[in-house]
């Protein structure tokens, strides 16, 4: 398992490739002339950092005529996440404005 | 994985608030109160009552009373369907009331949630925010 996280880290510790995934989580199937387009970085550097994502389970490619395009696999962070522990923040925070309402009912 | 990965998982949350249970109970129960602390909602306390809670991130959970007894209990389910099946979730949030001497005690437990549980409540974009907020965190003390 930590070596899974190894790999994740190390995958996504690099800035640019980082970028590159946030933006497939956040906007969904991309093309590499897409990504590159907003990248800041050559298109051959785009696919290599594609390429690693790839390795690391981060990303599919589905080839469409000359086109490849690219999603992010969510379930490859899995890992990572601890969605209780998310959970458990979100019900502190709306514990604290029942507390703020509970004080304005006072009033 | 672990054994107890693959169980399901509940989230408790519990806090002591210097009221009557009479005035948390509105504050659980009535819709306007509701909104005020938790999310837009068409909730009635009523066994059966199908309603929608809104969160403000654009998410929409679906939801029925399970059990009510005034000032004590309140169990409602909390279910997010999504198009991927992965990212679906049932969970039950029960609260319970409890007085002390200062005030009542609030527990709420939300159960149900699977260990390959994608996403806890839908906050895809706020979600998505905490998550690499949290990784940059993660990052910093791996170096």
């Amino acid at each position: 398992m930590s070596t899974g996280h190894d790999t994740l880290f190390r995958t996504l510790a690099d800035p640019t490739r980082r970028a590159i995934f946030e933006r497939l989580c956040r906007e969904g199937e991309q093309t590499v002339a897409a990504l590159t387009a907003q990248a800041g970085v050559s298109q051959p550097a785009v696919s290599k950092h594609l390429g690693l994502l790839k390795q690391a389970g981060l990303v599919r490619d589905r080839h469409e005529g000359r086109q490849t395009h690219y999603s992010a696999q969510l379930n490859a962070l899995a890992p990572l996440i601890d969605w209780t522990s998310d959970m458990t923040r979100f019900w502190e925070g709306r514990f604290d404005q029942l507390e703020n309402l509970l004080k304005r009912m006072d009033q | 994985m672990n054994k107890a990965a693959i169980q399901t998982r509940s989230v408790i949350v519990e806090r002591e608030f210097p009221c009557p249970p009479e005035k948390l109970w509105r504050a659980l129960t009535q819709p306007h109160l509701i909104e005020e602390w938790l999310m837009k909602n068409d909730f009635k306390p009523v066994i059966g009552h199908r309603f929608n809670l809104r969160g403000e991130w654009g998410g929409v959970l679906d939801c029925e009373v399970l059990a009510i007894e005034p000032n004590k209990e309140l169990s409602y389910t909390w279910n997010l369907k999504h198009d991927d099946a992965a990212f679906n979730l049932q969970s039950a949030v029960t609260f319970t009331l409890t007085p002390t001497s200062d005030g009542t005690h609030l527990r709420m437990e939300q159960s149900g949630f699977r260990p390959d549980q994608r996403q806890a409540f839908g906050g895809a974009q706020a979600g998505w925010q905490q998550f690499f907020a949290k990784l940059d965190q993660l990052l910093a003390r791996e170096d």
